[in-house]
């Protein structure tokens, strides 16, 4: 059996004649050292690839018309990316080309983050007690995607409009449908900016001197 | 009270069964990974706190920061399949059962598909000077290719899955998912133009490859909503 041999090995007594009684002895601990190693690569390189997706569900082609009135201007937020990564702007309610004001704000977690778990903070009180039930096994885990649907998808929950023009990143748009999917905002959509709104955020961005 | 003994040499530990082991788990991390195939682009994905691991079985487009569409599908009998059919679309288009068994184990290539017998038999200078001048699949509206791979790749899909005795039910919870990995600094436009090809074939839902970002955001986000 293998053990570990003591360095030196032990004393003047090389045998000449007698075998040892026992097997040869090998000393394992590199091999052991040797197929860890190996086998710590193999599980982090297995692990470390997998690749991570978000789903987006993007609306079948309707009646946009028809689809905005039923929604209540009151709950709206529309997020407005620009060219640069940094011209991340907001308004509240519908677009009014004089009176709107777009506020700057940024997809770090103290930026746009903060202002919608603001907005949505009923919503989001809600999912966290079903996120407590679901801990605690009150409800099961259909139940819970059950209510969860229902509470972000309730009539008076905020929603937001992303606005994108054709130059914008998309690492901006994944970022901005990220900060919605943290704050528990599952009313929302992509759509291409208007015009008055390209101009209005291009005219906020020179005025805030963003251009990078 | 006997003196307690204290042996001379040191304690001897037996490793065989822990070297066996950790030889077992080598062997089957080994024979279990799968070797990534050659991507003729980069595309580095954004990041987002997104844990959904990307599906099995999937269409995926990857688009580079140019606006190139490249395809690939999961599969080789699916592949096997979608080149058989894309050769009746494509009549003009000739291969030989050499060229449709590489192309079943290729990965995401981005050739229109008349070059694509010439891509798949050529060695690897041929490749990366074709990868070089490719635009990608064309998918402008007057030859719109990839909204054909698209299509056809939904039908060999579902042939291939028939044949191996999944049922309707079945193909529905767990049929074929559509992902795009676009790089993060493309322009939205270029993978909306994508996303439309899509949709004119009545499919809307779509994974979109990521990074994961420092997993704690998530956390910090329960935090402040409480």
């Amino acid at each position: 059996m293998a053990e570990i041999v003591e360095g030196g090995g032990g004393g003047g007594k090389h045998g000449k004649k007698k075998a040892k009684k026992g097997s040869a002895r090998i000393d394992m601990t590199p091999m052991v050292d040797l197929a860890f190693l190996l086998l710590t690569f193999f599980v982090l390189a297995a692990t470390l690839a997998k690749p991570k997706a978000m789903e987006i569900i993007y609306p079948k082609e309707v009646d946009e018309q028809e689809d905005k009135t039923k929604l209540d201007d009151a709950l709206a937020t529309t997020l407005l990316l620009g060219e640069h990564e940094n011209e991340v702007f907001y308004y509240t309610g519908a677009y009014k080309p004089d009176t709107t004001q777009l506020t700057l704000t940024d997809l770090s977690k103290d930026g746009f983050r903060k202002i919608m778990l603001d907005k949505n903070a009923r919503v989001n009180d809600q999912v966290n007690q079903l996120k407590a039930k679901l801990e605690s096994k009150e409800i099961d885990e259909l139940t819970y995607e059950e209510a969860y649907k229902q509470v972000v998808g309730a009539k008076d929950a905020p929603f937001v409009v992303i606005k994108t023009i054709d130059e914008t990143k998309f690492k901006n748009v994944i970022s901005a449908m990220d900060e919605l999917n943290i704050c528990n905002v599952r009313k929302r959509a992509i759509q291409d900016m208007a015009e008055t709104e390209a101009i209005a955020v291009r005219q906020r961005a020179a005025e805030l001197d963003l251009k990078k | 009270m006997p003196k307690i003994k204290i042996p001379k040499s040191a304690p001897s530990l037996d490793m065989t069964p822990m070297v066996d082991l950790a030889f077992l788990l080598v062997t089957f991390f080994m024979l279990t990974a799968k070797f990534r195939n050659m991507e003729p682009i980069e595309a580095d994905p954004p990041s987002s706190t997104s844990l959904t691991q990307l599906p099995e079985k999937v269409m995926l487009i990857t688009i580079d920061t140019a606006g190139r569409a490249y395809f690939d599908i999961s599969g080789r009998t699916v592949r096997e399949k979608l080149i058989s059919r894309m050769m009746v679309r494509y009549p003009a288009v000739k291969m030989t059962q050499e060229q449709i068994e590489n192309f079943s184990k290729m990965g995401t290539f981005g050739q229109p598909i008349e070059l694509l017998a010439q891509y798949i038999s050529g060695d690897e200078d041929v490749k990366a000077a074709l990868d070089q001048a490719s635009k990608g699949i064309p998918l402008d509206s007057l030859n719109n290719q990839l909204g054909d791979w698209i299509q056809e790749g939904y039908y060999a899909f579902v042939d291939d899955a028939t044949e191996q005795g999944m049922t309707k039910e079945q193909l529905k919870e767990e049929g074929l998912r559509y992902a795009i990995k676009a790089d993060a600094n493309t322009e939205y436009a270029k993978v909306e133009k994508v996303i439309d090809v899509f949709r004119e074939k009545q499919i809307f839902q779509f994974n979109m490859v990521t990074n994961l970002e420092g997993a704690d955001s998530n956390a910090d986000a329960s935090l402040t909503a409480e």
